[in-house]
């Protein structure tokens, strides 16, 4: 082959081009990985500041005051933190309870008006839901449900309710059908099939499922603050009220620990949950 | 077979049931409390109160929704786009893990460290002032509606990117190699071969962004300074402090007014592929 100048300076070019392009990509990851990092670095400084104020642009004073004050074990800290694994460990039980059921019967696809009945437990992701808590709030209030633990977690299952079918009706798909039928031939009745052929095939979905429910109801803010408070104090709504306070140490504190489970579920989940796998939910 | 199908509708039902009372109903009653007095008359005189009192916000919360999803459409149409298509494979590995780091963070903890972050004396401001951008005294706060803005694309960036990153990895790939082998740029094929064909992945992303920002109650609370505020903290403060539902269920009916044009698209879209499938 010939490298006539032309080629040569146009080969030139296109590598120099690459190279820009390159340099242009970097400094677009590295400016989200800024804007990314910034306000979580910001976060963890403060939780570990005992001053800060303007115009010093690092605390002046630093220590772990604020955590011993956390840990207190009669400070609001742990009870709030209690109260959030209860009524999230409640909530993973009672969607579970109705979601598995719900799921598998949702993978028949020949299950009459499926198209509807997955509709319906999307619509809750359709609307704004501040409206509905505040009115749940007020339904509530005349059965003496506001403030009690059973009112929360039925808000929260609610919220959950939407997560825990689409992803189990996913699990369920992806069971083997024929399996099923073969356990049924050699006699099985359907509730042992179901619990020694099926349900073992659908768990990964299921326990994700749990997870993300679990997730969701730690970190729920809105229908707590109308339905819970002032008597039940979650993580939530114990951030919110210190921040509001200006108290940004405990907030920040509290904040870290919500954060904590938060990343280390997507770490672990981005394994499972690839997006081209993603597109495939819910049919 | 559908003899053999129908007895599974008995297992959906307690699912079906929960949603029924614990979100149809106070829906429900929501519209209904916005539009009649408390003897049970028709009227419009909630919404003209709350219309009154609080034009100003809610065409304040419709440019924050619109600003919001602009900017989530263009960032996440970006890094989708170079993840798809980037020839630096390092690159878009980073990339697809570094922007999903938002994706299970609350949105209250989110609000507290933008609380912090962009505050006067933040860790971003204070950055600019070592890097001598700013001095001291030049720096502002970005509490207030840039600070929504920002809090909620740095939440929903993730959950908007991995719709539409999923959407385009699904797509065949055989047409971009045949556009590449036919001279195409980068660029011409992320806007002629592959927007064109996951526009609705982009519509349901943003339509369901739009439901979220109008349902967070504790980001304008937080990084608003009350004056001109969101929709969802009007309503809260006519609760909290009035016990007043009925301009509050007005304000909300106005909130699904907006979403209904959007979900309603949203909705249909799903109901096609669903209706093709069964």
């Amino acid at each position: 082959m010939i490298h006539s100048p032309i080629h040569l300076l146009t080969k030139r070019f296109n590598k120099r081009y690459f190279q820009a392009n390159f340099w242009l990509q970097c400094l677009f990851i590295l400016l989200l990985a800024l804007v990314l990092f910034g306000p979580i670095l910001n976060l963890l400084i403060w939780t570990i500041a005992e001053r800060w104020y303007f115009p010093h642009a690092l605390p002046t004073q630093w220590g772990l005051k604020y955590w011993h004050q956390v840990f207190n074990p009669y400070s609001d800290v742990s009870g709030s933190l209690f109260n959030s694994v209860f009524i999230a460990v409640l909530t993973v039980i009672v969607c579970l309870l109705v979601s598995v059921p719900a799921g598998y019967a949702l993978s028949k696809q020949t299950l009459p008006l499926r198209v509807f009945w997955m509709l319906l437990f999307l619509l809750p992701q359709a609307f704004p839901n501040l409206t509905v808590y505040i009115n749940i709030a007020r339904i509530f209030y005349d059965f003496g449900l506001n403030g009690t633990f059973l009112g929360v977690i039925i808000v929260h299952s609610v919220h959950g309710l939407m997560f825990s079918i689409w992803i189990s009706v996913a699990a369920f798909s992806t069971t083997d059908p024929m399996l099923e039928r073969a356990s049924r031939n050699l006699g099985a009745g359907p509730f042992y099939t179901f619990f020694h052929i099926v349900l073992p095939q659908a768990a990964p979905g299921i326990i994700a499922s749990a997870i993300f429910v679990f997730l969701e109801s730690l970190d729920e803010f809105t229908g707590t603050f109308f339905v819970g408070s002032p008597n039940i104090s979650t993580l939530p709504l114990l951030l919110y009220t210190a921040s509001m306070e200006g108290n940004y140490q405990i907030a920040s504190i509290t904040a870290l620990i919500l954060l904590v489970p938060s990343v280390l579920f997507m770490v672990i989940i981005t394994k499972f949950m690839r997006p081209d796998m993603l597109s495939k939910l819910g049919k | 077979m559908r003899r053999t199908t129908s007895h599974f509708l008995w297992l959906i039902a307690p699912a079906a049931l929960m949603v029924g009372i614990f979100f149809l109903y106070p829906l429900c009653f929501s519209l209904y409390s916005a539009v009649t007095l408390d003897s049970g008359e028709l009227t419009l005189a909630h919404l003209n109160k709350a219309f009154e009192l609080y034009s100003k916000d809610i065409i304040f919360t419709i440019l924050i929704v619109l600003i919001c999803v602009a900017i989530l459409a263009v960032l996440s149409i970006t890094i989708a786009g170079i993840i798809t298509l980037s020839p630096f494979r390092t690159l878009s590995k980073t990339l697809g893990f570094l922007y999903r780091l938002p994706l299970f963070i609350p949105f209250i903890v989110t609000a507290q460290m933008m609380r912090t972050f962009l505050a006067k004396n933040g860790l971003m401001n204070n950055t600019f002032i070592a890097s001598g951008l700013l001095t001291p005294m030049e720096t502002v706060s970005f509490l207030g509606w840039s600070g929504i803005i920002i809090t909620f694309v740095w939440k929903q960036l993730a959950f908007s990117t991995l719709l539409i990153a999923g959407a385009m990895a699904a797509l065949d790939d055989s047409q971009i190699r045949a556009a590449r082998n036919l001279g195409a740029s980068r660029w011409r094929i992320l806007l002629q071969i592959i927007l064109p064909q996951i526009a609705p992945t982009i519509g349901v992303a943003m339509v369901l962004s739009t439901v979220t920002i109008m349902s967070v109650l504790s980001v304008p609370l937080m990084i608003g300074t009350g004056t001109p505020t969101m929709m969802t903290a009007d309503m809260a403060f006519r609760i909290n402090s009035y016990g007043d539902y009925h301009v509050a269920n007005a304000l909300g009916l106005v909130s699904y007014s907006i979403c209904a044009v959007l979900a309603w698209f949203y909705l249909r879209q799903n109901l096609k592929e669903k209706g093709a499938q069964s």
